[in-house]
Formats: structure tokens, sequence, C-alpha cells
């Protein structure tokens, strides 16, 4: 027989001694259980959680750990053969499975969509091809920075900015106004919180949105058909048209 | 007799083909191309399983979502667009050299000398101002139906940046032909662009690549027009996609 060492002979008696210390005061039955027990504080507010199983979680927290072979005390809900089961956590449906009880209608990208997306591609390119046939794209003379046109216009999409500059100072027509307008434009979901998508909920954000497309149009129209020699105002059917695409 | 006989040296060398590792290198398994097409619901699947459309498209969407009169196709056709301008704008590249002494001569000789360039021109052209006009009213059509809310806010905000690419796209291009029309619709709108508050003049110098429009200015706005613009504006399609899927598809009926 090996020899065990004094001082871990020592170690493991008192270890031992703790031990049944330990259990012989957790043993005598019908105690009430720990305060902090964690099954005790169950969530007992949680609609999701049915009661009858909160009930058995909370009938097995209430069930001390009884050593194997001593008879179980009769609890309601514990289990056949003195066997304790205790509810250790239940997870909700919603949690990790989402039902939809409602099946989305869903078509096939081919052939419903990609037929779609290469019938426009196709009238695109045919409209464009046409087009191109019968009109040509302008080419003026070469650029000479000692004839300066009259008009000078920018090009059509710049007219509205160009537009302003008769009627304001060019760094509000040019800077400021195209810049508060592109900020709002970008920051136009973070302002508009109605989450409704409704026409009918949302007659503030279309008409403003529509008062704003409108004035920007009317500008490039302005800009493109009814201003002359020196920028001034004229009727393309008595002055004739100063615009090129 | 002799047809039969045709066709079934046809049919074998097909076979034979499409045996050999290099077709099935090429076609992923169930590929149509594969294992032949017929109507099911499973081939329609494997059309944009199988193929390098799965990219853009997923195997279904809502069929709410394919309704032109919803949509009215102006995403799709700006894209389309882009891609038409690309190829038009590749084969001008061939015939420019951006200088100011030789830019319009070589539109010239372009219209003038080469085979369907006045053509080519004319589609490149028309198409930009097409693309400006779709993009916008895209923009018009997503207000509208109010496409730009949650879950879809940040879509929209690449979306606006994306119409702020197309028009700088456009108005680079619109210099290239070093005509006077060209050069005096810059000059407005590079002026405008150096009332720019505190670093006007700095603005101006630097889309100028000068104190004013010269050959300089044309290298610059050629190289943003052919190169750097179009892989700015490729990378927010790429996010403009990808989060029109990853947002649940396009918005829902109203």
């Amino acid at each position: 027989m090996t020899e065990i060492p004094e001082h871990l002979r020592k170690r493991a008696e008192a270890a031992k001694a703790k031990a049944q210390a330990a259990a012989g005061g957790d043993t005598p039955a019908g105690d009430a259980p720990s305060a902090d027990s964690p099954a005790g504080t169950a969530p007992a507010g949680d609609e999701k959680i049915p009661s009858h199983l909160l009930d058995r979680g909370t009938a097995a927290a209430d069930m001390p750990a009884t050593p194997a072979g001593v008879p179980a005390v009769p609890v309601g809900g514990s289990g056949p053969d003195g066997h304790n089961q205790r509810l250790l956590t239940v997870v909700k449906s919603g949690s990790i499975q989402d039902i939809r009880a409602t099946p989305v209608d869903k078509v096939h990208v081919w052939p419903h969509l990609l037929v779609a997306e290469f019938l426009a591609a196709l009238a695109i390119t045919l409209f464009t091809l046409l087009f191109s046939i019968f009109v040509n794209a302008p080419l003026l003379e070469l650029a000479d920075f000692n004839k300066t046109p009259n008009p000078s216009k920018a090009p059509w999409y710049f007219l509205g900015l160009q537009e302003l500059l008769t009627m304001f100072h060019p760094m509000v027509a040019g800077v400021t106004i195209p810049g508060i307008g592109l900020f709002l434009l970008i920051m136009a979901p973070y302002i508009d919180k109605n989450p409704s998508k409704r026409p009918e909920d949302r007659k503030f954000a279309i008409c403003l949105m529509t008062i704003h497309l409108t004035f920007w149009a009317v500008l490039v129209m302005i800009g493109s058909f009814f201003r002359g020699p020196g920028f001034n105002f004229v009727f393309p059917w008595n002055a004739g048209l100063f615009f090129e695409l | 007799m002799a047809d039969d006989k045709k066709s079934g040296g046809m049919s074998q060398l097909s076979e034979q083909v499409q045996a050999s590792q290099a077709w099935s290198s090429i076609f992923r398994p169930g590929s149509i191309f594969r294992k032949g097409y017929s109507d099911s619901p499973r081939n329609r699947s494997y059309v944009i399983m199988n193929s390098v459309l799965y990219h853009l498209h997923p195997v279904k969407v809502k069929r709410h979502a394919v309704k032109v009169s919803y949509t009215l196709c102006l995403g799709g056709l700006s894209f389309f667009l882009f891609i038409h301008l690309t190829v038009t704008g590749i084969f001008l590249m061939f015939f420019y050299r951006p200088t100011a002494a030789q830019a319009w001569n070589d539109i010239q000789t372009l219209q003038t000398a080469v085979g369907f360039g006045l053509l080519v021109r004319n589609m490149h052209r028309w198409a930009a101002h097409l693309m400006v006009l779709s993009v916008f009213l895209h923009m018009a059509r997503v207000f509208y139906h109010g496409a730009y809310k949650p879950p879809r806010e940040f879509n929209w905000v690449i979306g606006v940046m994306l119409l702020q690419f197309t028009l700088l796209l456009s108005f680079t291009g619109y210099l290239l032909p070093w005509d006077q029309l060209a050069l005096w619709a810059v000059t407005v709108g590079t002026n405008m662009m150096g009332f720019t508050p505190v670093f006007g003049e700095q603005v101006r110098f630097v889309l100028l690549g000068g104190v004013e429009i010269g050959t300089d200015t044309l290298l610059r706005w050629y190289t943003l027009h052919v190169l750097m613009l179009p892989f700015v504006l490729v990378i927010f399609l790429a996010i403009h996609f990808w989060r029109v899927r990853k947002d649940g598809g396009i918005s829902g009926p109203l």
C-alpha cells in the first residue's frame, strides 16, 4: 500500500467532513427553498409561458434537492418515482421561429420578371436606335473662347439653376438652394416619420414633393424654351428656339 | 433520308460536346444547358439558381413586384441605359483623343469617316439624356409610393447619390465634343460652382485643372467621365441592388 503524505490526507479528510456537513444541512425534507433560487424567480408575469408549465416550474423550484434513495416528498407536479423535473427555461416560440400565417404570393423570376425586363430593354434600345437614325446629336463649330454665344445655356437639367441665377445672388442660386434641396431630399426618409404608404395618409408629403417637382420642371421649361438672347424672356413662337440638347 | 442522316450527325455531335469536360466546366450541375429545359417549376428555379443572374434576382419575387404598372420599369431601364451607354461609350473611345487640338476634329471624323460612327454617337447622346430622365422619374416613382420608408431609408440615400452621379456623368460628358455648345454650357456650370462659399476658387480650380477651361480640363473631365464616375457609380449600384433584396424586395402595394 502506498503511503499517502500526511498533509494530503489531512486535506482530504477536511474536505470530506465539509461535504458531509453541507449535505446534512440540505437534507431535511420540507425545508423552505432559498430565496435566491433561480427557478423560484421565474418571470411569472410573462404571458407567453403557458400557465401549466409555469406552475410546474414553480413547483419544481419548491422541491429541495434530495439525495438518491431518499423518497421524494410528494409535492404537486413532481413526476413519478420521485423524479424531480425542474423547468430550466422556456423558449418562447416567437424568439426562434416566426410562423407566418399568411403565405406570400410569389411568382418565378423566370419567366415572369425576366421577360418583362427583356422587353423593356428591347423597347428602349429600339427607341434610341430609331431616334438616333432620324435626329443627329448637335455638334456646333469648334470651341472658341473669343466668341460667346448669346444666350449661353447650361445643360437642360441645370437650366433650373441658371433660371434661379436671374433672381438671386449666384451663391444662393448656385450653391445654397440646390444644396439645401439635395440635403432635404437625402434626409427625406428620416424627416418623414409617417409610417403609412397610402396616398390618403400622406397628403402633406405628396403635396410638398409635387410642388417641388413642378417648381423645378417649370424653371427648366422656362430656362429651356423661354429664354432668348441676353437670357431675356421670349416666346419661342415669336423669337424662335434657343435650345440645344 | 439525307435530312435524317444530317440531324443524326448533329445530335451526335451535340451529345459529344455536352459530354465533354469543357462543357461541364462551363455550365454548373443543374444548369439548363446541361440537362435541357422543359417548363416546370423546378426548371424555372434552375434558370436563375444556376446562372450569374442569381447575383441580381432571387428565384421568386412577390407577384406584385412584376407589375409593370407599379414600377414602370424605371429602375431597370436606368440600369439598362447605363449598360447601353457603356457599350456605345467604349466604341466612341476608340476614335477620340481628349485634347483641345484634336477632340473636335476626332468627332467630326467619327461622324463622317467611321462606319456607324454618327449613329453610335447619336445613340450615346440620346441615351444619356434618357438616363437622366429615367433616373429622375424613378426617384419620383419611389417617392410617390412611399418606398423610401423603413426598412428602405438607406437605399433611398444611395439612390439620391446615384442620381447625382448620373448628373455628373452627363455633365462631364457634355464638355468632350469641344464645340461651342460644350464650352459655354460648361462655362456657365462651373462658374456657378465657383460661388461655393469659402472654397469657391479652389473648387473651380480643381474642377477645371487650372484657372480657366482648357486642354487640362478636357483631360480631367474625360478621365472622370470614362473611368472614375462609372467606377464609383457601379459600386453604388451594387449596394443599391443588394439592398433591394436585403430589404425584402421592392416595396409592397399601397
